[in-house]
């Protein structure tokens, strides 16, 4: 489903190479773990996934189902199907948090050629999927993600990732700021969502995610690269002995 | 306006002066509101403003205001809904008011028309300064509009809306409102119509003790219209005021308010969002006087700037000698959404007491790059989404309004724009 062919990536503003080559394979129905050290380029491989605009691929490409989307802005990223839980969720005052849900999801589905959702038929979505992570409705006419606390902030991301319902989800370090609690309800949140043609990315420093989102496959980035793949034993490893020994074999 | 620099008169002034002499005969006043017409013609014969005086420095009104219509007797302006639905709604179309007045419980409404007939609404012609271009434009010619008192202690649970139509031509209105001691009420101040007009519109209120008012000004008119406003308020002991004042549309607008705190524990809010598209000028101007000890005072003012429209500010703030414990805070945010387009700020604090807190903020913006990846990588088309967000930047000002159906209206009105100029 994803397929990442010798990635060169770059800062637009001051030129700094982030991503150096880098190659990766996701298939659909796998769920991959990204992992590595601060300043290794896994939350700037999240955007470039994205399409933000502050990065610039300056060599190789990324594949989605077989086709580059490195032309493709953010907005027909997502309506193809690829959804990025950011690490740190816009606040965006002014923008009523379910006008917004409302927007993103008939927005996505005319771009697929469907009707627009019927009111009663979205407000059932959202309410549901808000109890299933254990939300309070009220939150959720607040301004988007305006005054939530950050544990808050990580369900709205993937309240918006249910009801979107992607086919390739990447999660950039979403168990951060999340206590064990809000951890659990977060990692079933995106348990429900592993299907077979589904592809998750979960973008991680740490090994805890992992104990509650199972992954298939365990990938360690470091300088823009992948030095070593593994399946799930691997990040265990790293736990275990962290990240020195597997960038010391790689070195 | 100032005689040694306008040596010549231009199309505009000439045209203003021969049609009050045409006018006069028409123009409804006794002796004492004809004296003040004369006053007021004589400050327009020296001459519309310039940037040269200091007021009237972003707007030279002499230079662009380039023709002035003839007065339109066959213009018919249609009545339009109130944006709250059951509002008590009195109209004004094309200068004239109606003759037929709704029955509202707790409040008086008189023709404003009859108040100059008899001499009555002479009192209320004085104008504030000498570069009060608005109101002697006004004073000349005003032929109509309202009086409406509002009783002591009436709580109406329902908006007055007074309506300034206009098709065409010039129309000269005055709206005054009168609120009694503890009274409290929402007036909506409607400006729209169609045709290439020239308006002038002062609207005046007073507020009395522990009196609580929510004024908007929606004001809509089409990109041909010249729109001249006053909004002149005096604010009692204990009395609250929250002006809106929307502007969103007119080809050469002018919006001055005039706040002065009269009373201990008096409060003025003003609100204000500016929706600039075309190559429009709109100024807003206010000048607030804090001349009693402990009263407060918020401004905030949102702009939408496009196209090649420009747009004007100026907020001054005067803290009299005696004010005390003056509490004033004023911001000025700005969205400039094309290279074209561009906004003057200018706050002015005048500070002559010693025991105050005031303060001043302008900022000059662009859509947040965050905000709008955000909003696409959720699948929302790069315009769908500037629109969101700057939709955002205004709305915040309404919602702080705190009255659903107001704020509802007041949304619906953003939304017309937006599918206008969007």
């Amino acid at each position: 489903m994803l397929e990442i062919r010798n990635l060169h990536a770059r800062i637009v503003d001051d030129g700094t190479e982030i991503i150096r080559g880098l190659n990766l394979s996701v298939k659909a129905g796998e769920v991959a773990a990204i992992m590595g050290p601060n300043g290794s380029g896994k939350s700037t491989l999240s955007y470039i996934l994205a399409g933000r605009e502050d990065y610039e691929v300056t060599e190789g490409d990324i594949l989605y189902n077989g086709q580059s989307i490195l032309d493709m802005d953010p907005a027909e990223r997502a309506t193809a199907g690829i959804f990025l839980a950011f690490q740190y969720p816009m606040e965006i005052p002014g923008v009523a948090t379910m006008e917004f849900l409302k927007v993103a999801m008939n927005e996505q589905r005319k771009a697929r050629g469907e009707e627009p959702l019927k009111i009663p038929e979205f407000l059932k979505r959202v309410k549901e999927a808000a109890a299933s992570l254990n939300m309070d409705m009220a939150m959720l006419k607040r301004p988007l993600n305006v005054g939530f606390s950050g544990g808050e902030k990580k369900r709205a991301e993937i309240l918006q990732m249910k009801l979107l319902e992607p086919k390739l989800c990447v999660l950039d370090e979403t168990d951060s700021g999340l206590d064990i609690d809000a951890l659990k309800i977060v990692a079933d949140g995106v348990n429900t969502l592993r299907s077979p043609d589904r592809a998750i990315v979960v973008i991680t420093h740490y090994q805890r995610l992992l104990q509650y989102i199972v992954p298939d496959t365990v990938h360690v980035l470091y300088r823009g690269q992948v030095i070593k793949s593994g399946d799930k034993s691997l990040a265990l490893d790293l736990e275990a002995n962290g990240y020195a020994g597997v960038i010391g074999q790689a070195a | 306006m100032n005689m040694h620099t306008t040596p010549q008169r231009t199309p505009a002034e000439t045209a203003l002066i021969d049609a009050f002499g045409e006018r006069l005969s028409l123009l409804p006043g006794d002796g004492a509101v004809m004296l003040k017409r004369d006053d007021a013609i004589e400050a327009i014969k020296s001459g519309l403003p310039t940037r040269r005086i200091e007021s009237w420095h972003y707007t030279d009104l002499r230079r662009l205001l380039i023709s002035v219509p003839d007065f339109d007797p066959a213009a018919v302006a249609k009545a339009i809904a109130p944006i709250v639905e059951g509002s008590s709604v009195l109209p004004v179309l094309n200068g004239v008011s109606s003759m037929k007045l709704p029955d509202i419980e707790g409040v008086a409404v008189q023709r404003l028309s009859e108040k100059l007939t008899d001499g009555s609404a002479a009192s209320g012609l004085e104008s504030y300064g000498s570069d009060d271009a608005i109101g002697a434009l006004n004073t000349a010619f005003v032929a109509d509009g309202y009086f409406v008192d509002i009783a002591d202690g009436a709580q109406l649970d329902k908006p007055v809306e007074l309506q300034n139509l206009q098709a065409g031509g010039q129309s000269h209105v005055r709206l005054t409102v009168r609120v009694g001691t503890g009274a409290k009420a929402v007036v909506v101040e409607r400006q729209t119509g169609e045709g290439a007009a020239l308006v002038s519109s002062v609207s005046q209120l007073v507020l009395g003790e522990g009196a609580e008012v929510t004024w908007l000004v929606v004001q809509e008119q089409p990109d041909t219209a010249t729109h001249l406003a006053q909004f002149k308020a005096h604010l009692g002991k204990n009395s609250k005021l929250t002006l809106f004042v929307m502007n969103a549309g007119g080809k050469l607008v002018r919006q001055e308010v005039v706040v002065k705190t009269t009373g201990e524990g008096a409060e003025f809010t003003l609100r204000g969002i500016n929706l600039l598209a075309g190559d429009t000028h709109s100024d807003v101007t206010m000048v607030l006087d804090h001349a009693v000890p402990h009263t407060a005072s918020t401004e905030v003012i949102r702009n939408v700037v496009t196209g090649r429209a420009r747009g004007v500010f100026q907020g001054r703030i005067n803290v009299h000698q005696y004010a005390q414990k003056t509490n004033a805070k004023m911001a000025c945010n700005t969205l400039l959404l094309s290279d074209d387009g561009e906004f003057s700020t200018k706050p002015e604090l005048e500070i002559f007491a010693d025991d105050v807190v005031c303060g001043h903020g302008a900022t000059v913006t662009e859509i947040d790059h965050g905000h709008l990846f955000y909003l696409m990588a959720r699948g929302i088309d790069e315009k769908t989404a500037r629109g969101l967000l700057v939709k955002a930047f205004v709305a915040e000002v309404i919602e702080e309004l705190d009255d659903e159906a107001i704020v509802e209206a007041l949304e619906a009105r953003l939304d017309n724009w937006f599918v206008a100029h969007g």
